[in-house]
This record gives structure tokens, C-alpha cells and sequence, in this order.
């Protein structure tokens, strides 16, 4: 199967054995035909219209903003309903460093989204700590605190890397299972298992 | 300055007098506060331009460097003491208004305590934090200070250490917030703060009656960083701390490395980094009027602006290869020559902006709601712009000529004719007003230079190992926001032993409070965008 989308043909893509894979994997345990068809189409619907959360803490998000301005222009591909509240939104874009005083924010917002969500990990900062790895201060990368599901690189990533990456997002929430949770939602429960909450303070 | 060194001496003979780049003053810390009340009000020093934290290994201290607004001399005071365990100083709080915030940065970093500050709390990191990271002898082992995923509890008191006799310190609760007060959180994820700041606001009905300012979401310890890198090596931060102002912070930290070296910098090399600078400069204000227009509802306003903006961004990238963080300027000069086409490009933006800002006039400036919403909210005196250092074009919006390219000109603004945008009735609309003419003045400047750019070297030569002596260098330019300075101090050696960014967003953030008291809710918002602070640029 060729996970893809309209605007870009298969050849094009990178990762295309990372998404095999997750075929393979749905494909695996079989579905049946009423189900099966059933996922197609809330995967058709929910790829095609994933709406980000306003959140940026540094540079990453002024490219964002260029991303949602007219030259760039993300209403093309229907992200462009950028939610201030984690409440409506569908993924969530962390742009920039993360500290450790914003830690428990992030996973605050996150654990505020309504499922399916995802996030993505826009540049160096948000992967690995990126130029600011060593300092006191700053989370590792935030798949330390939460469960990262694409990850763009950049320092800043441009526009275009950042609608790659959504694009990416976007395949991948074709190869998903509805009922069941193949290739997503088990092993977000087991990130989230794996990294609890101490405590939940006021 | 000859003048002032007499009178200081006479006055205060146990004040060590050293003649500098500055006139240097070395007080203790039992004469510092009298000190700076003859400084202020005898010698007319009314503004803290930068208040800074040291730790020289067995002592600890502050550097301040306090600016005369008429006479615009500069002298430089040090107070320092040898107590690691409990440090202790005077605060000038009472003097200087824009301290308040200063000296909580020092005691989260360095711990040393301020006497009579009223609010001795962490500034950046949690209220948990172990430690104070500043300290040469601080524990970075990441099992002291692991990323805690609990919330950390909000203070509604805070304390207060008060000399009560000469001599006698006595810790005392003050509190913040009191329980009858309705207390709402702004951020720190908020759409309309311009980045992670938080804001405890008290508010009674609809106005504001306090404001708590929590900074630190996005303190990424770059000051610290800096301490253990060489100097090329510490320059690609800058771009990183207020990323619209990316080049003109670079500037900054070169121009104060090439004064420590003395190095000549070939002109070639100083009218592209102008260049660049004012191109910056107009990016900058584009996007801080759009996203400023859009926190008011005007969504069309962000739209036109970063159409201009994304022209000036192809001139940058097609010179640097970069969007937003250049790496264009080095030690010396600019890394890499200017585009075949650069000035071209130039050319072709400077026909398009004098019809683009007619067109945000027609658009926005004289709209009506505009109006309503921005006139008269959030005035900011010329006094208190002075006191809060609030420099830039907000400082200039409320009449203080502080425009550093004049004050203090640096490169080849001294050559150049422009207009310091000065503008007296400090309201959110002024500020708004003042950026728009400022652009205008940058096209002047670019108009002037586009011709003249000329032949020869975009670098000088510099060692490839670069040593400075031992000493300590402050260098201010003029960025978007205001006044930036960069002081290095140096033991000798390849790596600084103090590299502090004096921000014009943090003196601007520190000023919310004052600015907000008694204005309504909504205005918070309207007086944020007016300021446009980079929160990056606050945390460091």
C-alpha cells in the first residue's frame, strides 16, 4: 500500500520504509472488511484536517507564523485553524526549547489535548536540546517528557521543512487503527507509563 | 568626568577611583547606597543601564553601570563581598526603579541577598531549584536539579530582608497577593503574550490592579553557557536571544570582542553590517506591528507586514543562506561577501516600502478602533522611561532621546543622516507610531549606503586563536527593541570569565506592572504588543 498524499507523489518521500512498516504492521494482524473501511475513512478525515496548537516558545514559532502568513500559506492543506486552546486542537507543534520550568507545562498541555493527538518536535531545540544541550537549564528534548510522534529538524526548520513534517504527520495517521490502537496508541500509554506524573500539585 | 572624580573623591575617600574606558568606582557595600544617591540626585546619574552579577571566585559582587540622560556619561561602580555562605548588599531599589527586577536576577543566579528589596524571590528558575547556577563552584550534576514534572506552587508571599539599625538585618513577609484579592494566570501559554511569560494578574472587576511577572520559561542559560566556550564559539547565541534582531545582537557581542582586541575593522565590513542591521531593523518592526495589530483583532494588518517582511528575509537569505538565524557577522568583519544582486534587491525594497507603509496607515494607523483601542492606554512618562529603562522606541515614544546610534554611535552611524524618532505622548499608539517612522528612517539609511558600498576586505585579520587580555569591556548597540549591551569580562585566555546580554526586553517586561496598574483587562494586551518584548530575549 502507498501511504501518500494528493499534493505529493510516493517516489518523493523520505522514510518510506518507516511507513512500510507500520502498513506491514496493520496489515499483520488482519481487519476485518466492515472495520477496515470504517478506519479508512476517519483516517481520510482526520489527515486531512489536523489542526495545531498555538504554541511556540521561541524562534521556531516566528517561522510558524511566517508558515501561517500568506506566502507559505498552510489553509492550503487545511492546518491553518490554529487553536489557542489544547482543547480543540489536534497536534501540537513544539517549537523551541523547553526548560525546566516549562516542563510540566508542556505535559500539562498535552495531557489538555483531546485524543487522537500527536506532536511534533520542531527544531534542534525541541529534539535534543540542539546548540542549548548543555546548559542547566534545558530539557534534553522534549520526547524526554513526552511522546514525540515526528521529529523536523532545523535551526530553524524552514516553512517548507515545517509542512514536510506535518505532511509526514499527516501519512501517518493514515496507517492507523481506529479500533484497537495499532501502531499508536499502545505505545503512547506506554511512554506515559513510563514517565508519570510525580505529583499533581493545585 | 574630572568634575565627577572630585567630587566622589572628596565626598567618599574610601571610594576606589580608577579612569578606564569609564570613570570605574570601587565602594564598599556599607557606602554603596549613599553613593548612588549622590550619583542620582546631585550628579544627575538617573538611569541603571545595566546591573550585573559577578563571581570573581572568592568574591562575589555587582556591576552597575549607571548612564547621566543629559551629559550621556557613563561611570561604572563595583560592590563586591567576600560572604559565600549568606552574601549580602545594599539594594537600590528605592532609587532605581528598573533594580527591583535586576537584583532579583542577581539573587537567582549568584544568591547574593538585597537588603530592603521588597521581594527577594527567584526570578527564572523554580522555586525548587538547588543551587545558584551562576556560581563558579555550582553543582551541574543533573541529578541536583532533575526535570521535575510536578507544578511548582505559587507564592502569594514572598520575603524581605530590612535593615531595621546600621547593621541589623531582619527577615520579614511581605506579602503579594492577599487572599480577598481575585487573582487571575495569564500564560505562560497564551497567544497574546508574544512568547512564555507569565502573569499573575490581580484584578478588580475589569482593571488591573497587580501584576506578578514570572519570567524563566524559556531561560536556556546562555550567559553560562558562554563561560565555557571560546569567543567565536559563544558569538552563534546571539542570534539565538532575540531572534528579530538576530544581526544587531551579533553586532554587539563583535564590536565589544574587537574593542578588547583593538582590532580595525575593514569598511567594506562595517557598511554591510549596517546594512544588515537596519534590514533587520525593518523586519523586525514589520512583524512587531503585524502581530501586534493582530492581539487587536486586526488580522489583515499581520498579513501586509510579513508580505514586506518575507522580501527582506530573500534579501538576507540569499547573502547568509539563512531565514532567521544568520551567523552572518564574526570577529572581524562578515563571515561571507554580499550577494552579486544585494543591492539590487535593496533597491528594489526601497521603492516598495515607502507605498507599503502608506498602505498600513490607510490600512490600520487611522482606523478608527485603532484608535479607541491604543490612545491614551498604557502612558508611559519620560521619567519613568528613565527609571525603568525602558530605551528603544517605547523610551523614545515617551520623549527620552536614548537612540544608542546617536548617544553613543558605534560603526559608521556617526556618518549617517537620520532622525532619532522622539515622540511625547508615550501611549501604546505612540509607541506604535514610533515604529513605523523608524522604518522610514532605516529606508534612509539603506537609501544612503545602498551606493556606496565599497571595495576591498569584508574581513580583518584575526588570529586564529583569539585571546583577550585581561580586563572587561561593555558595549551597547541600538537593537529593535532598545538598547542591547554585551559586557565581557576576561581573565586572560581564550574563554571569558563573564559574558552578560543587558536585554532591552527585560527592563521593558519589568515595566508591565506599572504600565497595567489601573488599566482594564483587555489593555494588558494592547500595552504587551506595544512594548513587543521577545520573551527569549527577557530569559536568556
Amino acid at each position: 500500500m502507498e501511504v501518500t498524499t494528493k499534493s505529493m507523489p510516493y517516489g518523493d518521500w523520505k522514510d518510506n520504509e518507516y511507513i512500510e512498516g507500520m502498513v506491514n504492521e496493520l496489515k499483520a494482524n488482519g481487519v476485518n472488511v466492515v472495520v477496515g473501511s470504517l478506519d479508512k475513512l476517519i483516517n481520510w478525515g482526520r489527515s486531512n484536517s489536523i489542526w495545531p496548537l498555538t504554541f511556540a516558545t521561541s524562534c521556531c514559532g516566528i517561522e510558524f507564523i511566517s508558515l501561517g502568513a500568506a506566502r507559505y500559506d498552510m489553509a492550503r492543506f487545511g492546518w491553518e485553524v490554529a487553536r489557542s486552546s489544547p482543547r480543540q486542537a489536534d497536534f501540537m507543534m513544539v517549537a523551541g526549547t523547553i526548560v525546566h520550568r516549562m516542563a510540566p507545562v508542556v505535559r500539562r498541555l498535552y495531557d489538555q489535548l483531546a485524543e487522537p493527538k500527536y506532536v511534533i518536535a520542531t527544531g534542534g531545540c525541541a529534539i535534543s536540546g540542539g546548540p542549548f544541550r548543555h546548559s542547566y537549564h534545558v530539557v534534553k528534548g522534549v520526547g524526554e517528557i513526552i511522546p514525540v510522534d515526528v521529529y523536523c529538524p532545523g535551526c530553524p526548520p524552514r516553512p517548507e521543512a515545517m509542512i514536510y513534517a506535518i505532511m509526514q504527520l499527516s501519512r501517518k495517521i493514515k496507517v492507523e487503527r481506529f479500533f484497537g490502537g495499532v501502531n499508536r496508541q499502545e505505545k503512547q500509554q506506554d511512554f506515559l507509563k513510563n514517565h508519570p506524573l510525580d505529583k499533581m500539585a493545585d | 568626568m574630572a568634575n565627577l572624580q572630585a567630587i566622589v573623591a572628596e565626598k567618599f575617600p574610601e571610594a576606589e577611583i580608577v579612569n578606564g574606558e569609564t570613570l570605574e568606582l570601587n565602594v564598599p557595600d556599607a557606602k554603596w547606597h549613599s553613593l548612588a544617591t549622590t550619583l542620582k540626585n546631585e550628579l544627575g546619574f538617573d538611569n541603571l543601564t545595566a546591573l550585573i552579577g559577578m563571581d570573581w571566585g572568592d568574591l562575589l559582587g555587582v556591576v552597575y553601570y549607571l548612564t547621566n540622560t543629559s551629559t550621556w556619561e557613563v561611570v561604572r561602580v563595583k560592590v563586591t563581598t567576600a560572604d559565600r555562605v549568606k552574601p549580602m548588599l545594599h539594594s537600590i531599589t528605592d532609587l532605581y526603579a528598573v533594580a527591583g527586577i535586576y537584583e532579583r536576577e542577581v539573587y537567582d543566579f549568584y544568591g547574593i541577598i538585597f537588603i530592603n528589596h521588597p521581594d527577594m524571590r527567584r526570578l527564572f528558575l523554580r522555586n525548587d531549584w538547588v543551587g545558584f547556577p551562576f556560581r563558579k563552584d555550582y553543582d551541574a550534576n543533573p541529578e541536583v536539579n532533575p526535570v521535575r514534572l510536578d507544578h511548582e506552587k505559587v507564592d502569594d508571599v514572598t520575603v524581605s530582608y530590612v535593615e531595621t539599625a546600621p547593621g541589623k538585618i531582619e527577615k520579614r513577609k511581605v506579602e503579594i497577593f492577599s487572599p480577598e484579592q481575585f487573582v487571575v494566570n495569564i500564560g505562560p501559554q497564551h497567544p497574546a503574550t508574544h512568547g512564555v511569560l507569565r502573569l499573575r494578574t490581580a484584578v478588580d472587576g475589569e482593571t488591573i490592579t497587580k501584576i506578578d511577572l514570572y519570567l524563566g520559561y524559556i531561560h536556556r542559560g546562555i550567559e553560562k553557557l558562554c563561560e565555557g566556550l571560546t569567543y567565536p564559539q559563544t558569538l552563534h547565541f546571539t542570534d539565538r536571544l532575540d531572534y528579530l534582531s538576530a544581526m544587531i545582537n551579533r553586532h554587539a557581542l563583535c564590536l565589544c570582542v574587537e574593542k578588547a582586541l583593538n582590532l580595525e575593522v575593514p569598511r567594506r565590513a562595517q557598511v554591510i553590517r549596517v546594512m544588515m542591521d537596519e534590514l533587520m531593523r525593518i523586519s523586525s518592526h514589520l512583524l512587531a506591528i503585524g502581530t501586534f495589530c493582530m492581539d487587536l483583532g486586526a488580522t489583515t494588518m499581520l498579513f501586509y507586514p510579513l508580505r514586506e517582511r518575507e522580501t527582506i528575509l530573500d534579501i538576507l537569505e540569499r547573502t547568509t543562506g539563512a531565514r532567521m538565524t544568520f551567523n552572518y557577522n564574526c570577529i572581524g568583519g562578515v563571515i561571507a561577501d554580499l550577494d552579486p544582486n544585494f543591492q539590487a534587491d535593496v533597491k528594489k525594497l526601497l521603492e516598495i516600502m515607502p507605498k507599503a507603509i502608506k498602505e498600513y496607515n490607510k490600512v490600520f494607523t487611522g482606523n478608527v478602533i485603532a484608535h479607541n483601542r491604543m490612545d491614551g492606554v498604557g502612558v508611559l512618562s519620560e521619567a519613568d522611561a528613565k527609571d525603568y529603562n525602558c530605551t528603544g522606541p517605547t523610551g523614545r515614544a515617551s520623549g527620552w532621546a536614548c537612540d544608542i546610534r546617536k548617544r553613543h554611535p558605534y560603526g559608521i552611524y556617526s556618518e549617517l543622516q537620520f532622525d532619532e524618532v522622539v515622540r511625547h505622548e508615550g501611549d501604546s499608539m505612540a509607541r506604535f507610531k514610533a515604529r513605523i517612522s523608524e522604518m522610514e528612517q532605516s529606508c534612509r539609511i539603506l537609501a544612503q549606503l545602498v551606493d556606496q558600498i565599497p571595495e576591498g576586505d569584508i574581513c580583518a585579520k584575526v588570529p586564529k586563536i583569539i585571546k583577550l587580555p585581561e580586563g572587561h569591556w561593555f558595549q551597547q548597540v541600538e537593537a529593535c527593541r532598545g538598547a542591547f549591551g554585551v559586557y565581557i569580562e576576561s581573565a586572560g585566555g581564550n574563554q571569558p570569565l563573564r559574558v552578560k546580554f543587558n536585554s532591552p526586553g527585560f527592563c521593558l517586561a519589568g515595566a508591565v506592572d506599572h504600565l497595567t496598574r489601573g488599566e482594564k483587562i483587555a489593555d494588558l494586551i494592547t500595552i504587551g504588543g506595544s512594548l513587543d518584548y521577545v520573551v527569549p530575549d527577557i530569559d536568556r
